[in-house]
């Protein structure tokens, strides 16, 4: 019986390496060639579709439709993934994770000055933030400490970091303050690629993996006497979140970005008996912050990360009314 | 075949040792109740048994294998003290709890219809099924239980492991609860219980295992009840922890 057991883990094993191996650059392929050759016309046909059909300036100039396309793609990736997140008392994390980003972005700034690649600091804050995120990850294993307490250091660590390579560096201007306080304007369409890959593997991930996620957040010692691989997924958790933390921060910003990881998330949670319903719900609210807030920020001139966080503070509001 | 197989497991909290040479074994089709008083150790030994901790020194295997290489997940239920933070605050159904027991089964893939099918003659089992769509946090702390032991059955555990599972729940409900896991042990589900209340546990359990950090008793209730087994387990509290005490088994 032994040996069956054996014979049948083997193949078993077999069979994993051979997903791996060919399943992983496949759908990196299929993923490149998506962001590269497909979606481009997507776009174009959508947005001129659009543009067509409603004919307002808020539709139809190239600003505008980048940016709707970021925050429509952040309103579905933050809140699914915040929805673990929320509900595991660990939503300050995105907040530390945003703010490391920011010291990312600032050292891409600083080596565009050197490498002429527009999406620079958006990946090098993808690099750092991915760094912070497994740093946070190591030192809430090895230390005693609480959670908060690694949270607090990678968030004011990241922060002095990206001060220390904005002051040393060359004026940024405006380009440091888009990152910082989001902007609408200021997404370059290799960005909205960017940010298409990035939502596409988060979504694929999450996909793949929602029920272990879904086990270690209700109930970790469960999930592990289950055999259940904790720190794998907890680490992969952490990771997806500095994804998204980078995706969003080009239209919200460092620091307002963990907002939307939060707040669409705690509203749902207010309307909802069911987990799987209240990561569909947070989406939707997600969405309507965004919409919302870049029409709110257009018709008051009001800056549109700030806008799309109080629209959606503002339906948590509501949800918690209705669920009293 | 032995369920458990526990070899002079010791376990210490920083220097303060917790468990001290503990060896005991566990049959297919058992019904072990697990005592001692507060702080013996108890709900650590479970942890040591179940491979959820790592004894300092000594050997636990499950069905056969050491506990660090175990991987059949599935074939372990686990009824826990304390609610989670998670199940106090998380919006979640009964259902969405029970179907994590075919976690371990279904890996990556997706949850087949089978799968639901076995999810919801789960819930039927445990006489939960029309609570199935309510949130976890709403129900008494008898029905909280009853769902833990509907996701050890779908997720067709041989071994379920409790851990004062009836504590805040009223005498009636506990009495059911009881019966329920007479009837789920008569199927052949081995089961290991920790439980303050003596009584309930003689009535109900084959095997009585004391401890008081260390093994007092492993036998059967009539043994216990005219060893000294439990005035040792109690009496050692406050006194010399280091007092030898020769382990007695029936």
């Amino acid at each position: 019986m032994n040996a069956r057991t054996s014979f049948a883990d083997l193949a078993d094993s077999r069979r994993r390496l051979l997903a791996v191996v060919v399943g992983v650059p496949l759908s990196l392929l299929v993923l490149y060639a998506f962001i590269y050759g497909l979606f481009p016309v997507l776009y174009e046909v959508f947005w001129g579709a659009t543009c067509g059909a409603v004919g307002s300036w808020l539709v139809c100039s190239g600003f505008l439709q980048r940016g709707f396309t970021t925050g429509l793609l952040i309103g579905i990736a933050a809140p699914i993934v915040g929805t673990y997140l929320v509900n595991r008392q660990m939503a300050l994390i995105g907040e530390a994770l945003a703010h490391t980003a920011f010291a990312g972005v600032a050292i891409g700034i600083f080596l565009g000055s050197f490498v002429e690649w527009q999406s620079l600091p958006l990946f090098a804050a993808l690099v750092v933030a991915a760094l912070a995120a497994l740093g946070i990850q190591y030192i809430s294993v090895h230390t005693d400490s609480n959670a908060d307490v690694p949270i607090a250091i990678m968030l004011t660590g990241g922060f002095a970091l990206g001060i220390a390579v904005v002051s040393y560096g060359v004026a940024f201007g405006r380009e440091i303050n888009s990152y910082l306080f989001g902007d609408i304007l200021f997404v370059p369409f290799g960005n909205v690629q960017l940010m298409v890959g990035l939502t596409v593997a988060v979504l694929g991930m999450v996909g793949l993996t929602h029920k272990q996620l879904l086990f270690i957040t209700f109930d970790r010692e469960a999930a592990r006497i289950a055999r259940i691989d904790v720190w794998f997924y907890d680490t992969l958790l952490i990771v997806l979140t500095a994804l998204v933390i980078v995706a969003a921060m080009q239209i919200l910003g460092a620091i307002l970005v963990a907002a939307m990881l939060v707040v669409p998330v705690a509203a749902a949670m207010q309307l909802t008996n069911s987990f799987t319903q209240g990561m569909g719900l947070s989406v939707v609210f997600g969405e309507l912050s965004v919409i919302l807030g870049i029409l709110f920020s257009y018709q008051w001139s009001i800056a549109t990360g700030a806008t799309i966080v109080l629209t959606a503070i503002a339906i948590y509001l509501v949800a918690l009314a209705i669920s009293r | 075949m032995n369920v458990i197989e526990a070899e002079g497991v010791t376990f210490a909290y920083d220097e303060r040792p917790v468990v001290e040479d503990v060896s005991l074994t566990v049959e297919e089709g058992e019904f072990v109740g697990l005592i001692g008083p507060n702080g013996s150790g108890k709900t650590t030994l479970l942890k040591l048994l179940l491979g959820l901790q790592r004894p300092d020194s000594g050997t636990v295997r499950l069905f056969g294998e050491p506990t660090g290489e175990f991987s059949d997940g599935e074939r372990l239920g686990y009824v826990s003290q304390k609610s989670t933070d998670a199940d106090r605050s998380m919006p979640i159904t009964v259902r969405e709890v029970v179907t994590m027991g075919r976690y371990p089964h279904v890996g990556l893939r997706r949850l087949r219809e089978e799968d639901r099918e076995i999810v919801e003659s789960a819930l039927d089992r445990v006489g939960i099924a029309h609570l199935a769509d309510r949130r976890i946090n709403r129900l008494s702390g008898g029905q909280k239980q009853r769902t833990y032991i509907a996701r050890a059955l779908a997720s067709e555990a041989d071994l379920l492991a409790l851990d004062e599972p009836t504590v805040g729940v009223d005498a009636d409900s506990r009495d059911r609860f009881y019966d329920l896991l007479n009837e789920l042990n008569e199927r052949g589900i081995t089961i290991v219980l920790i439980e303050h209340d003596i009584g309930v546990i003689t009535e109900h359990v084959d095997t009585v295992v004391c401890i008081n950090r260390e093994l007092l008793h492993h036998g059967s209730p009539d043994a216990f009840a005219e060893s000294d087994a439990l005035a040792r387990a109690y009496g050692l509290e406050g006194t010399d922890s280091r007092l030898p005490v020769r382990n007695r088994t029936a």
